[in-house]
């Protein structure tokens, strides 16, 4: 049994790690990309993010005064059992946020869409989201959050199998220099982009892509990794740095996920995950051990599954 | 690291005189001194369409407008606790800025990614401002780290502290860069520019959706397939 206590008090410092240390995956990333650039705008830019991550660890601040809208991913082990059930939980979770909040502090984000109501802490209708995933082994629970900018760098779009690879191509660039240009996309990003699903869970496909998959990693279909790769290049191609100026590192990694679609459809959305690519992990153990991570390891061979059934002998969970 | 030369760097008082702003050129790295206030698209509704009374003497106290809702929350001994500190995008208040350069005398407007080169033109170079953007973004631990104390908070109650109206103490607040000037030149614009020359090669080997949106056409009697 995994106590209240133990998930509302981890998920505060994950709040708090979230918001101030830069994952070493994205660092490292970003590290490159200044090596690599040649604009000497971009070049003072990437410096200047550089030395951002160092100030926000420092004096423990957030590292984007924007502190993005916090949300949360959930996923446990089979086996695992929550002290009050799912809604002690959430309750848990909101808890954390709402004080997190103001013990951050974290910029109060979270309005009502029409009446522009705040409480103050980042809690209301809807938020923070919780979603949910299972793997089919082990007693612990995962509390994963990330807390995402951005009112740019994000859109959808219904293609259809006669656009092809050269239409995803084109909705790929067109994302990226409509929301490159003066930087509104935040980037050098992680760009994910979700394909296939149906409308609403090829949003959700890319925004996990995103935010749940750690720079360096593959998909591990080939093909599918190799358009990873070759996308990441053309996007750095396109000529554009950070903030929009000349340059060429738009683009940290890609990440691409898919799930089946509608026979005569290919979905496709496509998501930017910032200079301020804010996530947290903590593993709780059934033992109440807790350890802290940066790589979601969201997407095992369970999440990305296509048979009916799951034989647990063939299951090959990543660092479960 | 490339080996272009790094641009320049300067130290701009928050009520500038129209010689130090005549002095900044596009690109220039900027550093604050003095007091900016934050103001977005809450302060702009509730003084320019609602018709409210300006809580402080501007730019009497500052001529400096922050695009700006800091991660910040007051304590309850009344002081406040500010960590980071970021712009938003300021192409979204355009509507309201020329009256509100008016209304406020703001000499200084920062925020993020610039506004449209015609505002430069039409709102900003008869009034003597420039704009500033933030770096990054956002670098809003090194820009927390200029903050020195907060002067007030108003309409927190009214507005919410992500749209209230903070008035900030500031010390070598930046890194912020030049991106218009006293005659209206955009650095945005001209990086936009430079950019599109090579962007029909980048897009080789690409073909448009089959099926269109409006927006790629703005003729809404015509089919998008």
């Amino acid at each position: 049994m995994i106590s209240i206590d133990a998930i509302q008090r981890t998920a505060e410092t994950l709040m708090d790690k979230a918001a101030i240390e830069i994952p070493q995956d994205y660092l490292e990333g970003l590290q490159a990309a200044a090596d690599a650039e040649d604009g000497d705008l971009s070049s003072f830019v990437l410096q200047a993010m550089l030395e951002n991550y160092e100030a926000a660890k420092e004096d423990r601040r957030a590292m984007c005064g924007d502190t993005g809208c916090p949300r949360w991913y959930v996923k446990m082990g089979n086996e695992a059992q929550i002290e009050g059930g799912p809604v002690a939980l959430e309750a848990a979770l909101r808890r954390a946020t709402a004080n997190a909040t103001k013990s951050v502090p974290l910029r109060p984000n979270r309005v009502h869409p029409l009446w522009r109501t705040d409480h103050d802490n980042n809690v209301g209708i809807g938020a923070p989201e919780i979603e949910y995933g299972f793997e089919p082994e082990g007693a612990w629970i995962d509390l994963i959050t990330v807390h995402k900018g951005g009112l740019f760098g994000t859109d959808y779009r219904m293609l259809f199998p006669s656009d092809g690879i050269q239409g995803i191509k084109r909705f790929f660039l067109d994302s990226l220099v409509a929301f490159g240009k003066r930087g509104l996309a935040c980037q050098p990003a992680i760009i994910g982009i979700g394909l296939g699903g149906s409308k609403d869970t090829c949003m959700v496909l890319g925004k996990r892509a995103a935010c749940l998959r750690t720079v360096g990693d593959k998909n591990p279909d080939p093909r599918i990794a190799a358009l990873e790769e070759e996308f990441k290049d053309l996007g750095n191609s396109i000529g554009m740095g950070a903030m929009g100026f000349v340059g060429k590192s738009m683009v940290i990694d890609c990440h691409i996920e898919v799930g089946y679609c509608h026979t005569g459809g290919m979905q496709m959305s496509v998501h930017a995950f910032c200079l301020s690519s804010r996530r947290a992990v903590a593993r709780i153990h059934a033992d109440g051990r807790v350890e802290y991570r940066t790589d979601p390891q969201w997407f095992t061979d369970y999440q990305r599954r296509e048979t009916v059934e799951w034989a647990l002998p063939h299951s090959h969970e990543k660092s479960a | 690291m490339g080996a272009a030369a790094q641009p320049r760097k300067v130290r701009l008082s928050t009520n500038p005189s129209p010689e130090a702003l005549a002095e900044l050129e596009l690109g220039d790295i900027v550093y604050l001194d003095g007091v900016v206030y934050t103001a977005r698209e809450g302060v702009y509704m509730r003084v320019i369409e609602e018709g409210a009374e300006l809580p402080l003497d501007l730019p009497g106290e500052s001529a400096a407008n922050f695009h700006c809702s800091p991660a910040g929350t007051p304590l309850e001994d009344g002081s406040f606790k500010v960590g980071a500190v970021t712009a938003t995008a300021s192409f979204r208040f355009s509507k309201w800025i020329g009256e509100w350069l008016d209304r406020s005398g703001a000499k200084l407007i920062i925020g993020k990614g610039g506004m449209n080169p015609e505002d430069y033109r039409k709102e900003f170079v008869p009034r003597g401002a420039v704009y500033l953007t933030t770096v990054g973004y956002g670098t809003g631990a090194l820009l927390g780290r200029g903050v020195k104390g907060v002067r007030g908070l108003h309409w927190q109650e009214e507005l919410g502290i992500a749209q209230a109206l903070w008035v900030f103490e500031v010390e070598n607040l930046g890194p912020f860069l030049v991106e218009s000037d006293l005659q209206g030149n955009s650095l945005f614009d001209r990086e936009n520019k430079k950019i599109a020359a090579n962007l029909s090669k980048v897009y080789e080997g690409t073909k448009p959706a089959v099926l269109k949106r409006f927006g790629e056409t703005d003729d809404r009697g015509e089919e998008l397939i």
